[in-house]
């Protein structure tokens, strides 16, 4: 039980570090980390297929591609202008208030504060796949589209123009 | 497996719902103090990613595998959303040289 409260705080650590340190590169290594307890998390909700993915995709996929764009616009160095420091306090603030409210919300709410079992089989691939390709056969089919469309989209506006050239 | 399992038996969903709005909240602050357009998508990942998370708690909570579905679905489209993103800051980065989110003000009418 205590493990849930301690993968928690370093996810929440590691969320904090990426959005506040200057260099991108460091940004994104901590976000790397972050996701990487958020795949603890799945484990721990006995959903062994979303871990898995959580690990390929976001970690294999996107942190890889994020890292490419970075290294590829050689913005590993700390040259970004900061905005002021008001914007800051007003963003910080802006976003306490949704916490604020989610909080205040549950402290009215106050009722049906089940617990989470976690002791539920579904999570794993067999039982995953049979609800995917019956269930929900027609959006797992158009994802593939709007896979295929978004890689046509991405390879399309990265390419140099050739008039430019 | 199973000890690690046995270890998630009496969060409240409560903390679930807490957590994972910190987690939200933490992304907006991100999008809204900082200039680097590649933070800021790192940022929506971030705000992505601890939806992500509820869902599959909610998931587990009510017994039904929809939620582990759509969390499923909502990283396609996670992938092809960083994919098309990625390629449109080096576009604005190879015109006006810099990520800088405020050199795109000319979009401005």
């Amino acid at each position: 039980m205590t493990i849930f409260y301690f993968v928690a705080f370093l996810s929440i650590f590691f969320a904090l570090m990426t959005i506040f340190t200057k260099n991108p590169v460091h940004s994104v290594l901590y976000l790397v980390i972050t996701f990487f307890t958020f795949t603890i998390h799945y484990i721990l909700l006995n959903a062994q297929f979303l871990a898995v993915v959580n690990f390929i995709v976001y970690m294999g996929a996107i942190m890889v591609l994020f890292l490419f764009v970075l290294m590829l616009l050689n913005l590993n160095k700390d040259t970004e202008p900061m905005k002021s420091n008001l914007v800051k306090i007003m963003g910080t603030i802006a976003g306490m208030c949704l916490i604020a409210t989610v909080l205040g919300a549950l402290k009215v709410i106050e009722t049906n504060n089940g617990f989470v079992t976690g002791n539920t089989d579904f999570g794993l691939v067999k039982n995953l796949g049979k609800i995917l390709f019956d269930e929900f056969l027609l959006p797992f089919e158009l994802s593939s589209i709007l896979l295929l469309t978004a890689m046509v989209g991405a390879i399309l506006l990265a390419k140099k123009d050739k008039k430019e050239a | 497996m199973d000890h690690i399992v046995q270890n998630i038996q009496g969060i409240p969903l409560n903390h679930y719902l807490i957590f994972c709005s910190i987690v939200f909240a933490i992304g907006v602050i991100g999008v809204l103090i900082r200039r680097n357009v590649i933070i800021i998508m790192m940022s929506i990942e971030l705000m992505l990613n601890s939806v992500n998370l509820l869902l599959a708690a909610f998931s587990a909570y009510r017994g039904d595998a929809s939620g582990q579905v759509f969390v499923f679905f909502v990283m396609a489209l996670a992938a092809a959303e960083v994919a098309v993103g990625l390629a449109i800051v080096i576009m604005v980065y190879r015109n006006t040289k810099s990520v800088d989110l405020e050199s795109l003000s000319k979009l401005r009418w």
